[in-house]
């Protein structure tokens, strides 16, 4: 596999999306929402009224953290959905898999450009988070809660995995669609049991720290794995071909 | 350059295309003629290494259709104009052809040289930084030609390229095609228009599933339709015809105040038939030589097959 050819198609692909306002203000809103939404929320409720002890506070800023898994999974659907079905939609996909490109470069191609602006915009998101959410709670709390080992982990490893999860998952969706919005909006079931998570986390079901962040993110990778041979037994030029279009 | 042997390929219980059998040389234009559904898209999804063939063999060059270590050969020797152009709407004309050549790893100084010359080629070189979703069909399709040519290949593979096209920009692909003959590339072209594969083939296939009939446009009339000798007279009357028909063995026809001749060589028998008319007492006003058209000889050989 020559990851050059997989970059181009990357390269184009990235390229295209910064010309869809839809897709670029999507990239941005959940974004924001999290970088600078959630911090507020702690900063409104928590910390300016005194509504919330301090350990309740860190239950509800652990919780916050987990949404950066949640909008990491959330994101590439967007942007992978399109990057798939626009070519179904444009009928591209022929005069592409005519050239010396072989089905995994394409689909690595698709991956990376699917994968690399939402992590990008997650990892920004995740600084203006841990700095407001740091500037609004440490009269409470007394110290900085972030960055700590819980979102470190979150940001390192359920972000990427997430990630993957999420195109490995939109691609077998894309083979069947042929509108883009039905697509993405079959594509975000993957994210229900982040949501699960979340709602656990929240109940006090379950304690996320970094033992349950650890778990969480292997049953990803397993997903992500078998996903990832799902994908690639969906995406083969013959069926891309008489199938898909 | 192109050899096909017993090709087959199936979808299911369906078969597509049924052992087809030939070849094309290098430099040839070649038209693949053939109603809808005939197979002739898969024939050029099977020749670019898109799809697998069932059964049979096919080789471009030296490299074998079929065999995973040659597909990325061919595919590197091949350029494809599909029945749908498939642009990138939201990249400018440069950037897909841009993307193209870089696909096929052509250096990057050759790449815009090839990007411009084709470009301005093709009377596209103006709106080399609109995008293409702006183009009209006709830029589109041309922009697809361009994609196509793009890494210089040998190798010129379409389907309908001029496929509801309006006359004018379809006159400017037709031409660009023959530019491209010129070049020396070998081209298999797919068409419905039956004047066009007449006007820029050097030689026609025709395709319903099995291969029906192929030669030169001209072979391909004279194997199938005789050529007739229309002649319009000052008046048709039965007595004249029934004398012209003990005068000359040709079939004739009658058509209000013309009669339609079968004749297989006409520079010999029509000045016969000239002399038995006059002789006959008829009155001769027009006399008009029918050639049969390559559509007069599709169709027959489609209705054949039906």
């Amino acid at each position: 596999m020559r990851i050059s050819k997989a970059w181009i198609v990357a390269a184009k692909d990235m390229r295209i999306f910064l010309r869809k306002k839809y897709l670029i203000y999507s990239l941005v809103a959940l974004p924001l929402l999290l970088g600078i939404g959630l911090p507020l929320v702690l900063h409104l409720v928590g910390a300016r009224k005194q509504a919330l002890s301090g350990t309740a506070l860190l239950s509800v800023m652990n919780a916050f953290s987990f949404f950066f898994g949640i909008g990491a999974g959330v994101l590439p659907i967007i942007l992978a959905s399109y990057s798939l079905v626009g070519e179904k939609i444009e009928k591209s996909l022929e005069p592409l898999l005519a050239t010396p490109i072989t089905d995994s470069e394409l689909l690595l191609g698709k991956s990376i450009a699917a994968f690399i602006p939402p992590v990008c915009a997650i990892y920004i998101s995740s600084i203006f988070f841990m700095g407001l959410s740091d500037l609004w709670t440490h009269n409470i709390l007394g110290y900085s809660y972030f960055p700590n080992w819980n979102i470190g982990l979150i940001l390192l490893a359920v972000v990427p995995l997430s990630a993957l999860l999420s195109i490995g998952w939109s691609i077998i969706v894309s083979s069947r669609a042929t509108d883009v919005r039905a697509a993405q909006l079959q594509s975000t079931l993957i994210i229900i049991p982040f949501f699960i998570i979340y709602v656990m986390t929240e109940i006090g079901a379950i304690t996320l720290d970094t033992k349950t962040i650890g778990i969480i993110s292997g049953v990803i990778l397993v997903a992500d794995i078998i996903l990832f041979f799902l994908s690639t037994k969906t995406f083969q030029r013959e069926e891309i071909l008489t199938k898909w279009t | 350059m192109i050899t096909i042997e017993n090709l087959t390929k199936k979808f299911g219980e369906v078969t597509a295309v049924d052992g087809l059998t030939f070849s094309v040389d290098e430099g040839e234009v070649f038209g693949f003629l053939g109603p809808n559904g005939a197979g002739k898209t898969t024939t050029i999804r099977m020749l670019c290494c898109l799809i697998s063939k069932t059964s049979g063999e096919a080789t471009i060059g030296d490299y074998h259709i079929g065999k995973t270590d040659d597909s990325l050969a061919i595919r590197k020797m091949i350029g494809l104009v599909p029945d749908n152009v498939g642009l990138y709407d939201d990249l400018t004309a440069f950037e897909n052809l841009d993307f193209y050549g870089k696909l096929y790893e052509v250096p990057e100084g050759r790449r815009r040289e090839n990007i411009e010359r084709f470009l301005k080629m093709l009377d596209l070189w103006d709106r080399k930084d609109a995008r293409a979703g702006s183009f009209s069909k006709g830029m589109k399709q041309k922009l697809a030609l361009a994609r196509a040519l793009v890494h210089e290949p040998n190798i010129l593979f379409m389907d309908e390229p001029t496929a509801n096209l309006d006359p004018e920009s379809a006159k400017t692909v037709r031409d660009f095609i023959m530019e491209v003959k010129k070049q020396g590339r070998t081209i298999f072209l797919n068409t419905h228009n039956l004047d066009e594969a007449q006007k820029i083939c050097d030689r026609i296939g025709i395709i319903k599933t099995k291969l029906l009939t192929i030669g030169t446009p001209d072979q391909l009339k004279e194997s199938r339709t005789a050529p007739k000798t229309e002649i319009r007279l000052a008046q048709v009357t039965e007595v004249l015809v029934s004398a012209l028909r003990k005068l000359i063995p040709n079939k004739i026809e009658v058509s209000g105040d013309k009669l339609l001749i079968n004749v297989t060589d006409p520079d010999k028998e029509n000045p016969t038939i000239i002399t038995a008319i006059a002789s006959s007492g008829g009155q001769i006003r027009e006399v008009t030589q029918i050639v049969p058209s390559l559509e007069d000889v599709y169709l027959q050989i489609v209705k054949e097959t039906k």
